[in-house]
């Protein structure tokens, strides 16, 4: 149980940093880095304020090793604006009230910036009712099942899905993102 | 300049609560605009900082082992192998701890906060299953939970009553529930129940329950020398800093507490053992300490909401008219802790019967303290009284809205004071228009899509009106124009920093953008807490009086040579960014001409609150009618929520986005109360077993539905700003409106939560 040199790219920086190998990717963003823009809320994978995106996709940063993750593009909600300028799904979610204590917040932004590509990449989820159609038919029912991994205690779910449907079709993939080839 | 006033005092041109009106309630359309809130921009960027966020200089992180018996003593307590852990600063226990004062429980005086008042960590005392026994603090928190995990106990256990059917063979009455007596008797009910032509009588039952606000319970704390610094996630701020001041001794003004954002509160986010252990392992390490608990650990020391058995029984004429109203019961609570979580409360005020009958006990047990989770008592409450109602009405051939409107009492029934203001039935008809009650089949079972059996439900809302005397409000006004208001009072996510900012630009007649609004730190002046929805409308006390010293001190420096020379306050207001004359337009100067004129760079005046005698005057209630649609699975007896709609009469509103949120968030833990959440409390052990989010089911998105609020938005004419609190009545009769939702669809029942598809199967 030593430490170890680990190196990532963290909003499109590179960042290396010596680190206790049993640290999660949340762990090492927040107490390590100084990422505190992701949260902790169960440390389990049941609720979702944790998550980051790693090359695009959207995962639960508790659950994942740090040292598994080195190499790779790892995008926090400090990487979602640019420039100063609010990414336009952060923006609705200030219009739409998608948030009220703002604690999960950041991993619901980053949940739905990975959603849009899964919906890009036409992947169903389990309400998607045409498992054959050449692009999923998307409704705020299936938005609302393939953003239930992200728990939202003062209950802005409406607001959030509002503030996501507003902003589907115009979600910038960040510089920092890519998906995997 | 500072200006201080004795804001009690009965003068001219002052509120004086009960007797006049809040001068605001005669600015029309100056609140309700639908703001976003001020901090969105920081809050979607990831930049506010939470009590778990702010960098020390030597920082270690903290870990807590727990018991595993429920009560007893700890015979022997192994730390060897933690202190040798890679890492470890040290490990405390009951052997090294710093000496403290026990907490002193909540309301019993100024200055106490404690959930329990059991001591912390000071004796080899077991008094619950999951009790902290050892804190371990190290360089990193991977290093503190391995080490933390190498701790080892042995206790002699001693008899513990962790089985509420065993505890409430020996009930105990309180002296108060909250203040109020324990025990209401008009007439003779039970006589009447016996004798009315229509009668009801069952027993309802609810589960424990947990906050799981998202952000985990964290704390950073800093010694300097005797002087504590604490960022918590607070909900009684100064009520903290007090009663750690007085657990260590300490000066009052020694300690400060901050606690400017938080992760969610609902009654949760108070005084625990978390704080004081990180204080006083700190203060044994000379180190700064990070302590965030694990989920696990949250659900070990955070008490949530009581478990409660009630029994409503209704004896009706023909007509609905009530005989007899009768609303017992009661809920686990310990010897150490005062929270009988008052769900008889509901039915003190709500309808006009002729005899009534409202008691409740506790049953002492030993577990962790129990305490407020949003909308203590009312929660529970209208989930039995509501679901009786609406049983009672189907006994009658009554539409269920119909019953209410002949219930409908005149003045307070039990208090027989006079309302303030209620409009419990415009929002039910208001609501019912909206929702589409008209489409209810009364009969059970009539509508059905596939194998979904669709119903509705109604059930009516209620939380009291509370403003707590003791807050502070200081203004200041600077050369640039620029008004800051401070108070210590809380944002966990309510929109009370944005709706003050509204409320202050609307007061002062200033724009938005010339308005700050400083909260969340004790040193500012001292605030009120967030709970029992009280904070806004004590905020707005303690503005009201702090504004009155401001005119006046304006009026001063006006002097002669002003339009406003020789006026008082009785007969000026603020407007335009200035003072005018009430009935002469003329008359009026400017704030920033008065304070130029006068050569002062700035303007700053405080003042507390008035008592609240609009309480005492008057019976002051939220209210609401919450409408739900299910659809029930007849093959697996999974409940969907298909639609929802609230509609609120909570006085008016000050902000319709944010107030919005609330009255949503509210209903969507009723739906979580109804539904999916309970806390397994094992009766054998006293073991909570489901301390995760796998386990403890809060809603997540598939289980809301897109909620409709409306409101009547009709002022209190008794209340700041005509507003009554609206963070907990949100939830009320949620549960209830649900279960009548279920058994219109269903024709089953249910009147023991939370309503999972085994008990419709």
């Amino acid at each position: 149980m030593g430490n170890a040199l680990m190196n990532f790219t963290i909003n499109g920086q590179s960042v290396e940093v010596e680190a206790d190998i049993r640290s999660s990717l949340l762990d090492l963003l927040r107490n390590s880095l100084g990422f505190t823009g992701t949260k902790k809320g169960c440390d389990q994978g049941a609720c979702g304020a944790c998550t980051v995106l790693v090359d695009g996709e959207r995962i639960n940063s508790c659950l994942a090793l740090a040292v598994q993750y080195q190499g790779r593009n790892v995008t926090t909600v400090e990487g979602l604006s640019s420039d100063g300028a609010l990414h336009p799904l952060q923006q609705a979610f200030v219009e739409h009230d998608g948030f009220q204590c703002g604690y999960c917040t950041p991993g619901q932004l980053c949940s739905a910036v990975g959603m849009a590509r899964e919906i890009e990449r036409n992947i169903p989820s389990v309400v998607t009712a045409d498992l054959s159609a050449a692009s999923v038919a998307i409704d705020d029912r299936e938005l609302r099942e393939r953003m239930s991994g992200n728990l939202c205690r003062c209950g802005a779910y409406n607001g959030i899905i509002e503030a996501i449907s507003e902003t589907l079709d115009k979600m910038p993939a960040s510089s920092q993102e890519r998906a995997p080839a | 300049m500072s200006a201080h006033s004795d804001a009690a005092a009965s003068r001219p041109g002052r509120w004086q609560p009960a007797v006049t009106q809040d001068p605001m309630l005669q600015k029309h359309g100056a609140l309700g605009q639908p703001v976003s809130r001020i901090e969105g921009p920081l809050k979607v960027q990831g930049k506010v900082q939470f009590a778990a966020e702010f960098p020390y200089e030597g920082l270690c992180y903290a870990a807590l082992a727990f018991s595993t018996i429920a009560r007893g003593r700890i015979t022997a307590l192994d730390t060897t192998a933690a202190e040798a852990a890679p890492g470890v600063v040290l490990v405390m226990t009951h052997r090294n701890a710093p000496r403290m004062k026990a907490p002193s429980l909540m309301m019993s005086s100024p200055t106490a906060a404690g959930a329990s008042d059991l001591p912390v960590m000071q004796n080899d005392e077991i008094h619950w299953n999951g009790q902290p026994i050892a804190v371990v603090l190290a360089e990193t928190q991977e290093q503190a939970d391995h080490a933390a995990s190498l701790v080892t106990a042995d206790y002699a256990p001693l008899p513990a009553v962790t089985s509420f059917d065993e505890a409430r063979k020996t009930p105990r009455q309180l002296d108060n529930i909250l203040g109020q007596p324990p025990v209401v008797e008009i007439g003779d009910a039970e006589a009447a129940l016996k004798g009315a032509a229509v009668q009801l009588d069952q027993i309802y039952r609810t589960p424990r329950h947990n906050h799981n606000a998202i952000e985990l319970h964290a704390a950073t704390v800093a010694w300097s020398g005797d002087e504590l610094r604490v960022h918590d996630a607070s909900q009684l701020l100064d009520l903290t800093a007090g009663q750690l001041a007085d657990i260590f001794g300490l000066e009052a003004d020694k300690v400060r507490v901050s606690s400017p954002y938080v992760g969610g509160g609902f009654g949760g986010k108070c005084l625990w053992d978390h704080q004081i252990l990180a204080c006083a392992a700190a203060k044994l390490a000379g180190r700064p300490v990070r302590i965030m608990l694990s989920r696990e650990g949250v659900f070990r020391i955070v008490g949530g909401r009581t478990l409660t058995e009630q029994r409503v029984a209704l004896g009706a004429g023909t007509d609905g008219r009530l005989d007899a109203l009768i609303h017992t019961g009661i809920a686990a609570m310990t010897e150490h802790n005062s929270c009988p979580e008052q769900f008889t409360f509901p039915a003190r005020h709500l309808y006009a019967a002729k005899s009534v009958r409202l008691a409740q006990e506790v049953a002492d047990m030993d577990m962790l303290a129990n305490t407020f989770m949003r909308a203590p008592g009312e929660s529970v409450g209208t989930f039995a009284l509501e679901c009786a109602i609406d049983e009672l009405a189907e006994k009658l051939g009554l539409d269920p809205i119909e019953l209410r409107r002949r219930i409908e009492p005149e003045t307070d029934p039990t208090s027989g004071k006079p309302f303030s203001s209620r409009h419990l039935i415009a929002a039910y008809e208001k609501g019912a228009e909206r929702f589409g009650w008209e489409r209810r089949n009364p009969t059970p079972r009539q509508r059905r899509d596939g194998e979904w059996l669709i119903g509705m439900g109604c059930a009516t809302a209620t939380y009291p009106y509370h403003r707590f005397p003791g807050g502070a409000a200081r203004i200041r006004l600077t050369a640039g124009g620029q008004v800051t208001v401070s108070t210590a009072v809380h944002d966990m996510g309510m929109g009370t920093a944005t709706a003050q900012v509204q409320h202050i630009a609307a007061r002062l007649g200033v724009p938005l953008a010339q308005v700050s609004f400083e909260y969340g730190d004790t040193t500012l002046p001292r605030g009120v807490i967030a709970g029992g929805s009280t904070q806004t409308a004590s905020i707005g006390g303690a503005v009201i009086a702090a504004t009155e010293v401001f005119v006046e001190e304006l009026l001063k420096l006006a002097g002669n040579d002003s339009p406003l020379a020789g006026l008082s306050l009785a007969d000026v207001e603020t407007r335009d960014g200035g003072i005018g004359h009430r009935e002469d337009a003329a008359r009026f100067e400017s704030y920033l001409s008065i304070l130029r004129r006068s050569g002062r760079g700035e303007l700053v005046c405080e003042a507390e609150a008035p008592p609240p005698a609009e309480m005492e005057a008057f019976s002051m209630h939220s209210y609401g009618a919450q409408f739900c649609e299910v659809r029930v699975s007849e093959i697996t007896g999974e409940v969907r929520v298909s639609h929802f709609l609230g509609s609120f009469d909570a006085g008016r509103i000050l902000n319709a986005k944010t107030a919005t949120s609330q009255f949503k968030g509210g209903i969507i833990m009723g739906i979580g109360l109804a539904l999916t959440e309970e806390t397994n409390f094992d009766p054998r052990t006293g073991r909570i077993v489901n301390a995760s989010l796998a386990d403890y089911h809060v809603p997540v998105q598939m289980d809301v539905p897109a909620i409709e609020i409306l409101y009547t938005d009709i002022p209190d004419p008794q209340a700041p700003m005509g507003a009554r609190g609206i963070g907990e009545i949100g939830i009320t009769g949620v549960g209830a409106a649900v279960a009548n939702a279920v058994y219109n669809a269903t024709g089953k029942r249910i009147r023991d939560l939370p309503i999972t598809l085994d008990k419709l199967m």
